[in-house]
């Protein structure tokens, strides 16, 4: 495995990938830990096979290709023959887009560069979905596990590898240094192993449904191989981790869950809600993953949400 | 709080009590001439019940969303009539309501379609109405409600042009006369960060105000092509954002948040208003006859200028806010921010506005002392139209040509198998100043 550089295919935009190995952790938070919240608890071993994941946050530039169809307007303005591609473009061009948005999607926080937020869990998936049908690589969100294993980057302390609360602004926007808002991409210091504003800037969407008691389920001294909770038709609650610029340093743990719910939507004024964007969710964005080998239970997984469920 | 809402609190009207305002609810609906049968509704306690019982008057997806609003705003809150011109509107607004976990019991002996809906959903035992058709309809549909004695939650805009905000200026004066409660759905009236930001305002926190911006662009929303078997008057319906008669074009129906706010700021609305707009990238048949982008210099009565801009076009550069520069300082109002001497922002966690509107109307409501914010979004309504005016016509206009302005949209008579032909898309320079 080495890291790339994926270009999306038709245009100029591209985004890092780094690769990291396999491995085993402690999940959760030690019971000692003041600040573990109860579903943090208990903590046991997760043993995780080796993927990449983007070095940096989704960007806008990135997720604009497919929420504005601006792949497609791409491919007319410069003649291409749509019926004539390659079937892995065919395909991607068959996706269901994004709606419009009902207000500004970016909350006048900047584009080129910014971290995507707002989206819905379900709109991260399908960008995923996607983006792996247009480059044939297996793209999807992280499960909880792998982005846990992610920031400890090797190490079993809170923050990850190097990171403690004394350095921790050195490598993380949050309530004590962003002014409020969320920043371009890797201005800060990248984690042990090279991936940039896991903790802070956005939130990041995970794969998994969030259950509280998710942890309970497993034997603590037992790995647990690859564990993930796969979302059903249900809106809500999912995870996203990793605390964002209106945090406290208390959310930019490496365990610290975080769970969507309807309020991320509360100013949208229609019935049915938009299943693609929120309008109070700017502190989530997202990154992509790609597994070596697609786990079992992960594989031909995505979004069962609709509009009318 | 807006002008209204403090006139009525400060007592100009004698508080009435909970029985007072039941007693003359009931009279205005005799006085209406309907059957004041909600005194008596089975199951319900006499003389002394505060229940609301909403009538839903436009069952689209706003509609829908009001009715899941306001059923979470109060205790002892009930949707029981249902209109819509289309009766597939309705059932998908049942089910929505439904699949949302709400208990919703609209028989169909109280479900209405058609154009006479509206009449059929106050007749029956309500005594809150919410009126969410396309725009076009509202001072109708505002006029039918007051008369019929209904309290009212109206989504904005309340009119698209200046016939019909003469007419919702009267229907708020006739509500405040016979203790009718009036909300709007300008939300962020009842939006904690705003309101807190709007105190500080008025409380001298950048001193006078020097000059103002308001921004609603950001890309296109929805579009209903026409389909096969849809006459004109169907597709002009159902795809209503398009055509001005019905939707006021985008600076009336959406950008008019934006313009409220700054109203609100200033205490009063602009003398008189210059600009320009066009219809550059959307000028396909489905677009009907509205623009795409205006920009507006709105001059207020103390020489105060607003630049206002509104746009739907997609891939360009978003901007949602309102801003105030005064002599002290400078306020981006929907940040909630102020900087100068007496820099601020808003600490807390925002309220749920959509929701808080009909908290705040029901408890006047019952409290007896009903609000009213008719008027001054009405004025802000007023404000948007005239900008269109200056952009459509290309004239400088007045705020007192735009109201009285002889142009109504709507059209004479209006049934769903007439034809009727888009209007043409005004042309500066062209497009006369009526």
């Amino acid at each position: 495995m080495k890291p790339y550089e994926e270009v999306i295919p038709g245009t100029k935009v591209k985004f890092e990938m780094l690769p990291l190995p396999g491995g085993t952790i402690h999940m959760g938070s030690p019971p000692e830990d003041a600040q573990a919240s109860p579903d943090e608890l208990p903590q046991h071993l997760v043993t995780i096979q080796p993927f990449w994941m983007e070095k940096t946050e989704t960007t806008w530039d990135e997720y604009d290709l497919f929420a504005f169809s601006n792949d497609i307007l791409k491919k007319k303005r410069e003649g291409v023959n749509l019926a004539q591609q390659q079937e892995s473009e065919q395909q991607a061009d068959a996706i269901t887009r994004p709606t419009a948005p009902y207000t500004d999607e970016t909350f006048g926080f900047g584009r080129e560069g910014h971290p995507v937020i707002n989206i819905t869990h379900h709109a991260a998936m399908e960008y995923a979905r996607w983006l792996s049908t247009k480059t044939g690589k297996t793209y999807r969100l992280p499960t909880e596990a792998e982005w846990e294993y992610a920031c400890h980057a090797g190490s079993d302390s809170l923050l990850g590898a190097g990171i403690d609360l004394n350095n921790l602004g050195d490598y993380a926007w949050y309530r004590e240094n962003s002014q409020a808002m969320p920043h371009p991409i890797a201005k800060k210091k990248p984690n042990a192993w090279g991936l940039d504003d896991l903790l802070g800037n956005v939130a990041e969407w995970c794969l998994d449904l969030y259950d509280k008691d998710f942890y309970k389920s497993f034997k603590p001294l037992l790995p647990v191989v690859e564990p993930a909770l796969i979302p059903g038709a249900q809106k809500y609650p999912h995870v996203a981790r990793g605390g964002s610029y209106d945090d406290t340093s208390a959310h930019l743990r490496c365990a610290a869950r975080l769970a969507s719910n309807p309020d991320w939507s509360q100013q949208d004024p229609q019935r049915p809600q938009s299943i693609w964007w929120h309008t109070d969710a700017l502190t989530a964005g997202f990154r992509v993953v790609r597994p070596l080998e697609e786990q079992e239970n992960l594989k031909g997984v995505r979004s069962q949400v609709k509009r009318n469920d | 709080m807006d002008k209204d809402t403090k006139a009525s609190s400060e007592g100009k009207r004698p508080r009435a009590s909970r029985r007072e305002f039941l007693r003359k609810s009931a009279a205005a609906v005799v006085g209406g001439g309907i059957a004041a049968r909600w005194a008596a509704v089975p199951g319900v306690h006499a003389a002394g019940s505060d229940e609301i019982r909403v009538g839903l008057i436009g069952c689209g997806d706003r509609g829908t969303g009001a009715v899941d609003n306001v059923l979470q705003s109060a205790q002892g809150v009930r949707l029981v009539a249902m209109g819509d011109v289309f009766q597939d509107k309705i059932q998908a607004s049942l089910q929505e309501l439904q699949k949302l976990g709400h208990q919703v019991e609209v028989p169909e002996t109280r479900q209405f379609a058609g154009f006479d809906a509206y009449e059929k959903v106050l007749a029956e035992d309500v005594n809150y109405v919410i009126l969410t058709t396309p725009p076009g309809f509202r001072p109708w549909h505002l006029k039918a409600a007051v008369e019929a004695g209904k309290n009212i939650f109206a989504e904005k805009p309340v009119g698209v042009d200046g016939p019909g905000i003469r007419a919702v200026l009267e229907v708020a004066e006739q509500a405040k006369s016979k203790g009718i409660a009036i909300g709007v759905g300008t939300q962020r009236r009842h939006q904690t960060g705003y309101l807190e930001t709007l105190k500080r305002l008025q409380d001298g926190a950048i001193g006078d105000i020097a000059a103002a911006r308001a921004y609603w662009n950001q890309g296109p929303i929805w579009v209903h092509p026409r389909q096969e078997g849809w006459s004109d008057v169907v597709w002009q319906l159902r795809n209503w954002y398009y055509f001005t008669w019905l939707c006021g074009d985008h600076i009336v129906e959406q950008h008019v948040h934006n313009l409220d706010v700054v109203n609100w700021a200033m205490g009063a609305h602009p003398a008189r208003a210059v600009g320009i707009g066009g219809r550059q990238v959307r000028t396909g048949p489905e677009y009907g006859n509205i623009y795409d982008h205006f920009s507006i210099d709105y001059e207020y009565p103390n020489g105060v200028h607003m630049m206002s801009m509104c746009r739907q076009i997609p891939n360009c550069e978003n901007n949602v806010s309102e801003a105030l520069a005064g002599t002290k300082g400078f306020c981006q109002v929907n940040k909630y921010t102020i900087t100068g001497d007496k820099s601020w922002r808003f600490p807390d966690k925002d309220n749920r506005p959509y929701v808080q509107e009909h908290t705040d109307l029901i408890a006047s409501i019952r409290a007896g002392r009903p609000y009213n914010e008719l008027r001054s979004v009405a004025e802000s309504c007023l404000t948007a139209i005239m900008g269109r005016m200056a952009a459509y016509t290309g004239k400088a206009v007045t705020w007192e040509q735009a109201l009285n302005s002889e142009e109504s949209l709507m059209p004479f008579k209006l049934d769903l198998d007439q034809p009727l032909a888009v209007a043409p898309v005004a042309m500066p320079g062209q497009t006369p100043l009526v």
